[in-house]
């Protein structure tokens, strides 16, 4: 019986030690070892049509880096909706992949985590030096003043994309280079259950890139120099007031749009219900929906006045992909080596013309492909006029915040419900304090 | 006439059963004495304490120090370095002025009116439903497994297909009551707005019904027929007969029913986070996905932990009244039915 009783008290205890040793996360500070120099695991973000896509897109890359290295990389590709969690439960419990994709805007919030792995002198040289890279893209990739969290790896900008028989059929020649432009052309086009412009005022993130732009061309910012909100000024509520006053007083957007959350606006633009909408490398989209490249043109993403450049010309947020270092890898050599591979000249083209994308290394970008119409209006706008979203740790809370704002004032104007700088500026108040808190 | 819900009966039964297998009692005549000196009970006990400790207790205390502590993105990799912020959390989460205590407050009274009306229509529908199903008719089967067939669904697939119901432009919801009934001046907005809230509540209703019915058609089993048989003969209709035999026999099957019915409503996140996303209308701001929403999307760990232990006791306390209360109640049941069947 004393035996039992003994197995039974080792049983209790030995329990408890590995449960205790579960809390509390990893505490490892180090920029990870080479336990494992021979095997790699990537989390690789969706970018194509579906994960069996990327699947395809990525397996032979990944045999080819086998070839050449002997490094044995596990792939795993991650919905863009579980993808923060995945990386949230990772940093938390220490047990993450040893490489992986996060979006630009994430940068410095995943950065102040201390999960990632900064990429110092050293380590840029390590993948060919920083200077290969487009500077807004690194800018994208964590705070200023800091090593940054990650490295480009495809670039994205928003471009206006417009139907040429709709433009046509409302005797309209050109597509429009200012806002003023643009709600006059849309007075136009909007009427007999057709519309000028398409929005997703249930997608928290597109929301905040348009506002973001939009608060550029007003001179203003959402947070400070040092990086405190600033959501109420007067710049940003009228940024705010301007988007949301597509449908709420120019009704020029349907008010439908205003629940629109899983990219329905570039169904409306396929089916020719909607004559415009801003988005980023909506090629291969509108191609899938029967679209031909004939169809529609490109342009830049209007501003207040002028031509698109930098400062209050602002046309464009600078999105993206990233590809970041686990901090506790096991094989950081290896990583850096496959960081290397997937940001040298042949992947960047190759890998970029499949995503239609835009390779953030300069001497990619030269390549013919990227000189295609739609793809030469992304280019320019990333190098020309395109600002990375503010680089301050509580980039995720902002987006949340600000873009749930933006979507109840989507819902006020849908349901005739006045949208007044006075109750824009509130729900932006609201969303400040939830910040402060 | 309490034959079936009279838990007493049940105890002598077993007792005189035990006596009977004399067998058993020679072969292990020792048990006393190793019940009262030895430690095997507790062995037995150890795997189900285990597991309780490992998915209960440890998580819950996790979360309880959590908390106390201000657990932003800083410090999740290594949350035991989180500053201690006493009850700072706690403080925020009930301040009911600025925004966050704010918007829990409206977030709980959305949840208490969302709950009330979603176990309130899943119970009536499945008492009715049951009911209806006892009498024996053509297609009898057929019915009842096409009302369990929403119990029997993956939740995110049907919920998804109701938020593609829902959609105002496209949505079957609209085609029908506007489009074909002409019932709405113009298409309504179901997934924004303040419609929302009648959204999940329909959603929600449809999701539990079907669960009310399974119970209480097993309920309704154990009521004996004679009871309808002798009531009928004394010149009770239908309606008396629900009322004053089948409704008291229920008690005890609808005291769980709705206690389970108000718990899991309550705490319900897929019906809300799939039908609204992360950033759920004010209307419909159910509080797990709140609660969701400070956690992980605004990465405040220490104050979503905060709001889940405030919502633990409100739930705790909820249970530990209703319990109290329900279990009063079968000495008034028995006497109403004495008295009903005097």
């Amino acid at each position: 019986m004393r035996t039992i009783r003994a197995a039974a008290a080792v049983t209790v205890i030995s329990a408890l030690v590995a449960i205790s040793g579960c809390g509390g996360g990893s505490s490892t500070d180090g920029s990870g070892s080479n336990e494992s120099p021979k095997t790699l695991t990537y989390w690789a973000s969706n970018q194509g049509p579906n994960i069996e896509a990327d699947k395809k897109i990525l397996t032979p890359e990944l045999k080819k880096f086998e070839k050449e290295t002997g490094i044995k990389v596990k792939l795993e590709v991650i919905p863009w909706s579980d993808l923060l969690n995945r990386i949230l439960a990772a940093t938390s419990s220490g047990q993450g992949p040893d490489v992986l994709n996060i979006g630009n805007t994430w940068s410095a919030s995943l950065q102040a985590t201390g999960a990632l792995l900064p990429w110092d002198q050293k380590n840029f040289d390590a993948i060919g030096g920083r200077d290969r890279f487009v500077d807004s893209a690194v800018a994208s990739a964590g705070a200023e003043g800091k090593d940054p969290a990650a490295v480009p790896l495809y670039s994205l900008a928003y471009a206006l994309y417009y139907n040429k028989k709709m433009f046509a059929d409302a005797g309209i020649s050109q597509p429009p280079a200012t806002w003023d432009q643009l709600v006059a052309d849309g007075k136009k086009i909007s009427k007999g259950g057709k519309w000028a412009l398409g929005a997703e005022g249930g997608n928290l993130a597109n929301n905040i890139h348009q506002v973001f732009v939009l608060a550029k061309q007003h001179n203003a910012d959402f947070f400070d120099s040092a990086g405190k909100p600033t959501f109420t000024s007067d710049g940003a509520v009228a940024a705010v007031k301007q988007y949301v006053d597509f449908m709420a007083k120019d009704k020029i957007v349907a008010p439908g749009n205003a629940e629109y959350a899983q990219n329905q606006s570039l169904q409306d633009f396929a089916r020719g219900k909607t004559a415009m909408v801003l988005w980023q490398a909506a090629a291969s989209t509108f191609a899938a929906q029967g679209m031909k490249p004939a169809d529609w043109g490109v342009a830049p993403v209007p501003v207040q006045q002028g031509a698109p450049g930098t400062g209050a010309n602002t046309n464009s947020m600078v999105a993206g992909i990233n590809i970041a270092v686990f901090n506790n890898t096991k094989n950081v050599d290896g990583a850096k080596k496959f960081v290397k591979f997937m940001t040298s000249d042949a992947e960047q083209k190759l890998l970029n013309k499949t995503y239609g994308s835009i390779p953030p290394v300069t001497a990619a970008q030269q390549d013919p492909a990227f000189a295609a119409p739609d793809l030469k209006v992304l280019r320019d706008t990333l190098s020309t006029s395109a600002a990375p979203l503010p680089q301050v740790p509580t980039e995720s809370q902002f987006e949340t915040t600000v873009g749930t704002a933006v979507k109840e004032l989507w819902a006020d104007a849908a349901a005739g419900r006045p949208v007044t700088t006075a109750s824009v500026k509130e729900r932006l108040n609201k969303a400040q304090q939830q910040m402060q808190q | 006439m309490t034959t079936t819900v009279t838990p007493g009966r049940t105890g002598p039964a077993d007792s005189g059963e035990r006596v009977g297998k004399g067998d058993a009692r020679r072969r292990m005549p020792r048990i006393p004495d190793r019940i009262r000196h030895g430690g095997l009970p507790y062995l037995l006990l150890l795997p189900a304490v285990l597991l309780e400790l490992l998915i209960h207790l440890i998580p819950m205390v996790i979360g309880i120090v959590m908390s106390f502590r201000q657990l932003t993105q800083f410090y999740i990799r290594n949350w035991g370095e989180a500053p201690w912020t006493a009850f700072d959390n706690y403080r925020i989460a009930v301040d009911f002025s600025p925004p966050i205590g704010e918007d829990l407050l409206n977030s709980f009274l959305v949840t208490c009116a969302f709950t009330v009306l979603a176990v309130g229509l899943s119970w009536l529908f499945g008492v009715a439903a049951a009911i209806m199903m006892q009498e024996n008719f053509r297609g009898r089967g057929l019915l009842r497994a096409v009302f369990l067939t929403p119990y029997a669904l993956p939740v995110y697939a049907a919920v998804i297909t109701w938020a593609f119901m829902f959609q105002r432009d496209n949505g079957m919801i609209n085609h029908v009551l506007h489009d074909q009934l002409g019932l709405t001046d113009q298409p309504s907005f179901w997934l924004i707005g303040d419609n929302a809230f009648f959204a999940v509540v329909v959603v929600a209703v449809w999701k539990s019904w079907p669960f009310a019915f399974l119970i209480v058609m097993a309920g309704l089993q154990n009521i004996p027929r004679e009871l309808y048989e002798a009531a009928a003969i004394d010149g009770a209709g239908v309606w008396q007969q629900i009322r004053k035999i089948t409704l008291p026999s229920l008690r005890p099957v609808n005291q769980v029913l709705v206690l389970v019915l108000f718990l899991w409503t309550f705490n319900d996140f897929n019906t809300p986070y799939v039908l609204f996303g992360r950033a759920a209308p004010e209307a419909a701001d159910l509080i797990s996905v709140h609660i969701y929403q400070s956690s992980f999307v605004t990465w405040n760990f220490g104050q979503g932990s905060a709001m889940s232990v405030l919502l633990l006791l409100f739930l705790l306390v909820v249970t530990a009244v209703y319990l109290l209360l329900t279990s009063r109640t079968p000495r008034g049941a028995s006497r109403t039915r004495k008295s009903a069947d005097a």
